[in-house]
């Protein structure tokens, strides 16, 4: 398997499947773990970080994991390659950004994959369609368990996996769920809706992780308590507080549609006729309208159209992965008008 | 605007504190800011905080602690205080005592209920189950759940037992 692969497959988390797939996009858990006594990737030297890496790429050897898949490393990726990670939400901003003995470990099918010396010596990630958090927890618990045999995981019995950062320490876990919730935002009720969670301790990202902002009507919510409760309990409380915001934006499509039909059409098959007939748009207006065409299909206004298909377009219009395909690289004009007709091709095979 | 503490400079540091939920802002000159808190001068980041909260849980008197190095990768205190990460996984011992009211400020708890690495022997895990459940017991006693606290007992009980027939 090559990275190039990739670009002719559609990731797990995408494929618009799994329960609730209309509201949301992807469930996703991570793991951060450490090797015992060994200087964290910001504390070791260039030496001790390359040795990890070594350690590391041995264990999934042996484990058997690193058949059907590819270990990277990022001093051999060029820059269109990293970003292109990144939209694949594959590696974080923040392992991109220096490449020291850094790695990134992806499965053929894009469920698992692993940060090596990122923050932490290891950051194990699944991911799933829809809300679909126990079966990501259950791939990962067996992934972290065949790797716990091999490496010698940085551990106290009171205080759990140890990790660079206070913030993950326990049981180095997060939970995050990815949801599309044009109707809240269209009703104004979604900075209601934010601030209970942050009440909760949990915490609302954009698409691209953190520091992003939310575009397209996507959040990103995550668990930042990581010591106190077991990873199942953690999991429930998750899934628990997503159910409810899944309702609630339920609730306003059913609203939307009731009382404000005529222009909630109006406002969709304008975005379709923009998106069929632009010849230059930028990945923002993309975005935005995408997200109506997504929710168009949800409500049955639009047919022949299908979900995954629209997924795909959120992912193959971002600037790498447009690179990738024309492969070479493209200046943002250049971007512009491909993408365009990207999207012009895509829409046109369907008909409506 | 006018700094609300000295009402002479221009404020350029506007601060929201959320207490409860009660929202207050606070618009600050530059140079009061500083005096409110040092680390006002540069962006307030993570690092920041956990070293504000770090420091929160240091008594005054123990300032030396920061002069600590860890042994095992020579990471000091203060180095925590700056960049917000520890150094290896040995700091937590090394810094054990400050860490403890740390991680509870940032979880609400110090004690880890999740899963445990498979390397990790069945010793280690029984002697958590124990800790965890003096713990549980001491809070009952606090609260006055007698009932609850007994129930606590009859199990360390047991698991005592139980320890004693295996070794």
């Amino acid at each position: 398997m090559k990275l190039n692969d990739l670009i002719n497959h559609t990731s797990e988390w995408l494929k618009g499947t799994g329960p609730n797939a209309d509201i949301v996009i992807s469930s996703r858990i991570r793991l951060a773990r450490n090797l015992d006594k060994v200087p964290f990737p910001h504390w070791a030297d260039k030496k001790q970080r390359e040795e990890s890496l070594a350690t590391i790429r041995t264990s999934l050897e042996k484990s058997g994991y690193l058949n059907k898949a590819v270990l990277l490393e990022l001093k051999d990726l060029d820059n269109v390659d990293k970003q292109f990670l990144i939209e694949r939400h594959l590696i974080s901003l923040e392992h991109a950004k220096s490449q020291d003995s850094k790695a990134i470990f992806i499965d053929e099918e894009e469920i698992l994959s692993i940060m090596i010396n990122e923050e932490d010596h290891l950051r194990i990630q699944v991911m799933q369609s829809g809300l679909n958090l126990f079966e990501a927890w259950n791939i990962i618990n067996t992934i972290d368990d065949a790797l716990g045999k091999e490496l010698s995981f940085a551990y106290s019995a009171d205080w759990g996996y140890l990790t660079a950062c206070p913030t993950n320490t326990g049981t180095g876990m997060r939970g995050s769920v990815m949801l599309h919730l044009p109707a809240l935002v269209f009703s104004r009720q979604m900075n209601r809706v934010l601030a209970a969670i942050a009440k909760l301790q949990f915490t609302s990202r954009g698409f691209y992780g953190e520091g992003t902002e939310a575009s397209g009507n996507f959040f990103q919510i995550s668990n930042q308590v990581s010591l106190g409760h077991n990873e199942e309990e953690m999991i429930l409380n998750i899934n628990g507080l997503i159910r409810q915001i899944v309702e609630q934006e339920e609730a306003g499509r059913r609203a939307l549609l009731t009382q404000d039909r005529v222009m909630l059409e109006d406002k969709i098959w304008r975005g379709l006729g923009t998106l069929k007939s632009a010849h230059i748009i930028s990945s923002q207006e993309t975005i935005e309208l995408l997200s109506l065409i997504r929710l168009g299909c949800d409500l049955q206004i639009i047919k022949n159209i299908d979900r995954r298909t629209i997924n795909e377009l959120f992912i193959l219009t971002q600037p790498a992965h447009l690179q990738k395909l024309e492969g070479k690289k493209l200046s943002s004009e250049e971007r512009d008008l491909k993408r365009a007709e990207l999207i012009r091709n895509k829409l046109r095979a369907m008909s409506f | 605007m006018l700094c609300d503490i000295c009402g002479k400079n221009a404020a350029t540091v506007h601060l929201t504190e959320i207490i409860d939920d009660q929202i207050t802002e606070l618009h600050l000159c530059e140079n009061c800011a500083r005096e409110k808190s040092v680390q006002m001068e540069q962006q307030f980041g993570l690092a920041d905080l956990l070293a504000g909260l770090a420091e929160f849980g240091t008594p005054k008197e123990e300032k030396d602690v920061v002069k600590v190095k860890c042994a095992n990768c020579g990471l000091s205190f203060e180095d925590f205080k700056k960049i917000g990460r520890l150094g290896c996984s040995e700091c937590y011992i090394t810094f054990k005592r400050y860490l403890g009211p740390l991680l509870k400020r940032i979880h609400g708890s110090s004690q880890h209920t999740g899963k445990s690495p498979v390397k990790v022997g069945k010793v280690v895990k029984k002697k958590s189950n124990l800790e965890q459940l003096h713990n549980k017991l001491q809070r009952a006693i606090e609260k006055e759940e007698f009932e609850e606290a007994a129930r606590i007992r009859d199990q360390i009980k047991e698991l005592e037992k139980k320890g004693n027939h295996e070794t």
